[in-house]
């Protein structure tokens, strides 16, 4: 399937909204073509190709709404689904929270398009595994990867006149080495918009390298130390506590975010005044879409400044009930960093762990954020400003309220998983038991 | 924030809710998931286009799945109806061997001319990769069973049941919620109707027929005074049953102690909800538990993910070889501990079995996605690790000739792959009731229901909560407490398992979204137990101050 242009998916659109009887009418329209390739045992297990496209409408009456999709755009189609859409929502039971379509929008243009990314072959992800197997072979390692590459568009249009279109293309790529002896496991992750930022080598040789030193790791006692947390190890602790920046949630009193007289913690400081995280669809480095899936504009918005919550999530719904401005949900999160090399950071511990990731977080206590976990693929024993030895894996509990109040530095950014994090240094972080896995 | 986790039901907790989209198909109105799809004969001849073609292209090996996946969701919170879902997905996926490798394509184009396509790009995905494969699939003979079919055996079939009558039941239990002091309810209801046709050159044609159900819910009882607040899940399991599971039978019904209700084979939301807020209010103001070691008595509905966690997904074979190193992770039950013969997985008490053809389990089916009739085997007999989980292509290399069947596909357009079957603890076999469990611990805690749950990537080291905690003090239940998780590593848990209530007291725990692969697939499964106990446990106290 071809990824339409703006002018192709505007007149599907716009002949689809054509056939709408009802009182408002908004419409989606989407598609995309991904690639994929899994290898394990250092030879590759499977590969694919993937295309799909489809078309929603969201047609209401009053309060009363209905959803209807289709995967072909003829005229006839399309208006069968935009009547199946009204049938649906004349049956409908009313939603009290239901809200009437946007009027139409200013967004900026989005950089989330590269053609290189679009045009990548079989053969390139052929060459992608064989530039993670060949190496490992040699060092006596086995990989097992997973590269997914694509290219999406989404449009949408409304009955109040809101038309918006991007187009985007992304790549994951994981690799997991481990030594043949069972004994050390490492783990890389790289994610781009543009492929071409992409080196397969370069990566593969982090895992492998992580794989060889973690080999014959021991034991120590488990408690509170001093982490270096790579990007990677604290990006999904802090998703995770960005799940709760939702204002509703906090409002309704069942959530991290909730203060203790009613309302929420918006203005208040909630971590150290070093921690400042923002989302911006038109950062070069993580761009995204700049406008979500009801059309609402996605712009630059601080989340925390200086330590302090500055914004909470508002849907429109609860937006209107609390007279406030809403404020999209972020697509991506961005934390400031620091000068420091990881280099610098772990020459200047005196005792620590660097951490290269977390495995199976849990949450075990919404009520303060307390997540569970353990530590994975590469985990070193920090003495004096050297790395001394790999160490067995640890299991934590910790809330990343906590983690983020006990910063001691910050280093540079780097890309994981469409966000911006930095390597952190954090005094105190609580392990609880110590793991046999490799 | 991160992209892969936003489709989430806000406000129904656990990871198990998460929901791949792309499981959604096309929406479509209440009445068409009745419509039926396409006659068997015309599935044969699609079929038959496949294996034809791709036979004609020199694969040795092919099969064709053409499925119609229904499926229709339904979600509330307090006296709103959030939203109603139906939707239908149609097409076909055909898998074949080529030079030895596997190839994988499907369309929902299920005409010939699709059909053919689709052949031919799996065929050409196979050559391709067998360039670079270094080791050609060996796949274990299966009997060729005809012209046959299954279907899940259901009294209510979920199609025929109004959606008032769904929309008023959830709304029922969340009033009963409210008006019991809960602030806050989400509910929802999960039903799946699989439509399944196999075909391979193997000489199998198969049709089949599966249902699910999944009634949940999530009651949120806050003081706001204090700054908290506590939710209580439903005890409800998700089944391979109609929506008969819905009708609350007395008869399925089971009596804990403080007054709880658990439920077997009949669902009573209502009744479950009145409770949930009860008890979501008492955790309000439960004592917080001391850590330390007790002794664990563990109820079925909180058992199941610890068996699924701890004994299910380490005993799946690709997870053993290294197929999934890169994503859940490889396992601790390693080849050389199954050849030694006398691996002590559990204590003598512990027998594990893997069953495909359980009655109103999620996993029961009569042959799986690669055609083989499904069956009844053991993994742990008498606490000794003897057999593991594995499919056609995998059976070879633990030197056995016959598959397990526990193959499976989320839908036509993924390719089949190992699945985890059933996995469930036998049930004691002397007469032994949960007041008999009860009565001689000094220092326990009765642990009910799903709660946090978090296991390393070779399955030693996980932690567990729960749903509800009780404190048992010299063989009696005083009180419920608060703050609870425990530590444990997968061996020596499972050989601190001292006793097991007989067979009244089984009942299934399910998970029905459960993750694997990358692309990741969900699967439905079931594990079945009475409860258990386990001697020694390691407790920590999971409350924090911020």
């Amino acid at each position: 399937m071809a990824i339409y242009t703006e002018e192709e998916a505007r007149k599907i659109l716009e002949k689809a909204l054509s056939f709408s009887k009802a009182d408002a009418c908004e419409i989606n329209l989407g598609g995309t073509n991904s690639g994929n390739i899994r290898y394990a045992r250092n030879t590759v297990s499977t590969a694919g190709h993937q295309s799909s496209q489809s078309l929603v409408v969201q047609s209401s009456f009053g309060k009363k709404v209905g959803t209807a999709t289709i995967d072909e755009f003829d005229d006839a189609s399309l208006e069968k689904v935009v009547r199946r859409a009204e049938e649906l929502a004349n049956l409908s039971p009313e939603n009290p929270e239901f809200m009437p379509p946007l009027s139409p929008q200013v967004y900026d243009e989005s950089i989330t398009y590269v053609e290189a990314t679009a045009n990548t072959t079989p053969e390139f992800r052929a060459e992608v595994a064989s530039k993670s197997i060949v190496p490992a072979a040699a060092k006596d390692v086995t990989a097992a990867g997973f590269l997914n590459d694509g290219a999406r568009f989404s449009a949408m249009i409304n009955s109040n006149g809101l038309f918006a279109y991007n187009k985007s293309t992304n790549m994951d790529f994981t690799v997991t080495m481990r030594t043949n002896d069972g004994t050390g496991s490492g783990w890389v992750t790289r994610d781009y918009n543009d492929i071409t930022k992409f080196d397969a080598a370069e990566a593969s040789k982090v895992a492998i390298d992580k794989a060889v030193m973690s080999r014959e790791a021991k034991a120590i006692e488990p408690g509170k130390y001093t982490v270096i947390l790579e990007p990677a190890a604290a990006s999904d602790l802090l998703g995770n506590m960005f799940r709760s920046f939702n204002a509703r949630s906090a409002d309704e009193g069942r959530s991290f975010m909730s203060a203790k007289d009613g309302g929420n913690k918006l203005g208040q400081k909630i971590v150290d005044e070093r921690v400042n995280i923002w989302s911006d669809p038109l950062h070069p480095d993580v761009p995204t879409s700049t406008w979500n899936g009801e059309g609402m504009p996605l712009k630059k918005t601080k989340w925390i400044e200086n330590g302090v919550v500055k914004n909470l999530a508002y849907d429109r719904y609860w937006a209107e009930q609390k007279g406030v401005d809403p404020v999209p949900f972020p697509s991506n999160g961005i934390m400031e960093g620091g000068d420091e090399s990881l280099e610098d950071m772990i020459a200047g511990t005196k005792k620590g762990i660097l951490v290269t990731r977390f495995w199976y977080i849990r949450s075990v206590d919404p009520q303060t954020l307390l997540y569970t976990g353990l530590t994975r693929d590469g985990t070193f024993y920090i003495e004096n400003g050297k790395i001394k030895h790999p160490i067995k894996n640890f299991r934590f509990n910790e809330s990343p309220i906590i983690m983020l109040n006990n910063l001691e530095s910050l280093g540079k950014q780097v890309r994981v998983d469409g966000n911006l994090i930095p390597y952190m240094k954090i005094r105190d972080f609580t392990f609880t038991s110590l793991s046999d896995a490799v | 924030m991160k992209r892969r986790s936003f489709v989430q039901y806000a406000g129904l907790g656990t990871g198990a809710l998460m929901m791949p989209s792309l499981l959604l198909g096309n929406n479509i109105p209440a009445e068409a998931l009745l419509e039926p799809g396409m006659d068997v004969v015309l599935k044969k001849k699609m079929a038959d286009v496949a294996l034809n073609t791709a036979k004609s292209l020199g694969a040795t090996y092919a099969d064709a799945r053409i499925g119609r996946y229904l499926n229709q969701y339904v979600f509330t919170r307090e006296d709103k109806v959030q939203n109603v879902v139906n939707t239908e997905s149609f097409g076909i996926g055909i898998r074949v061997i080529a030079n030895g490798t596997w190839g994988f394509a499907s369309t929902n184009a299920v005409t010939e001319d699709g059909i053919k396509k689709a052949t031919e790009q799996a065929v050409a995905i196979a050559k391709a990769n067998s360039k670079i494969q270094k080791e050609p699939v060996v796949l274990a003979p299966v009997e060729a069973y005809g012209e046959v079919s299954w279907k899940t055996p259901i009294r209510k079939d979920f199609k025929e049941v109004p959606i008032s009558d769904k929309v008023d039941l959830l709304l029922s239990a969340n009033a009963a919620a409210i008006e019991n002091g809960a602030n806050f309810v989400n509910s929802a209801l999960f039903m799946v109707n699989e439509q399944k046709y196999f075909a391979s050159t193997d000489g199998s044609y198969i049709d089949q027929d599966v249902h699910r159900i999944w009634p949940t819910f999530n009651v949120t009882a806050i003081d706001r005074a204090a700054g908290k607040f506590r939710t209580r899940q439903a005890m409800s399991a998700p089944m391979g049953m109609g929506y008969e599971y819905m009708d609350g039978l007395e008869s399925e019904k089971l009596n804990g102690p403080m007054g709880i209700k658990l439920y077997r084979n009949s669902y009573d939301i209502v009744e479950d909800a009145t409770m949930a807020a009860k008890q979501a209010k008492d955790k309000l103001t439960a004592k917080s538990v001391e850590a330390g070691k007790y002794d664990l008595v563990l109820e079925p509905n909180h058992l199941g993910l610890t068996i699924h966690e701890s004994v299910g997904h380490p005993l799946e074979l690709d997870r053993v070889l290294g197929y999934e190193a890169n994503y859940a992770g490889t396992s601790f039950a390693t080849l050389d501990k199954w050849e030694s013969k006398n691996f002590k997985y559990g204590s003598d008490a512990v027998s594990i079995v893997a069953d495909k053809t359980q009655v109103g389990s999620l996993g029961a089916v009569g042959y799986d996605d690669e055609g083989v009739k499904t069956k009844k085997w053991d993994l742990i007999r008498n606490g000794v690790l003897v057999n593991y989980e594995a499919i056609r292509d995998q059976v070879h290399v633990i030197g056995q000739n016959e598959s397990h069947g526990c193959c499976y596909a989320q839908s036509w357009e993924d390719v089949q792959f190992q699945r985890m079957p059933n996995v469930s603890l036998e049930p004691g076999k002397e007469k032994y009731s949960l007041q008999d469990m009860i009565k001689d611990v000094e220092k326990g805690i009765y642990i009910l229901g799903r709660g946090s749950y978090s296991i390393d990537q070779q399955r030693y080291n996980f932690q567990f909560g729960g749903t509800m905690f009780y404190e048992i003090k010299n063989g009696e239940v005083v009180g419920m407490l608060e703050d609870v998780a425990y530590q444990s590593n997968t061996q020596e848990f499972w050989n601190s398992c001292v006793k097991i209530c007989d067979k009244d007291d089984y009942r299934l725990f399910g998970s029905f979204f459960d993750g694997k692969g990358q692309p990741s697939q969900v699967s439905a499964v079931s594990h079945g137990s009475s409860t258990a106990r386990f001697n020694g446990i390691n407790v920590i106290n999971t409350g924090r101050t911020i």
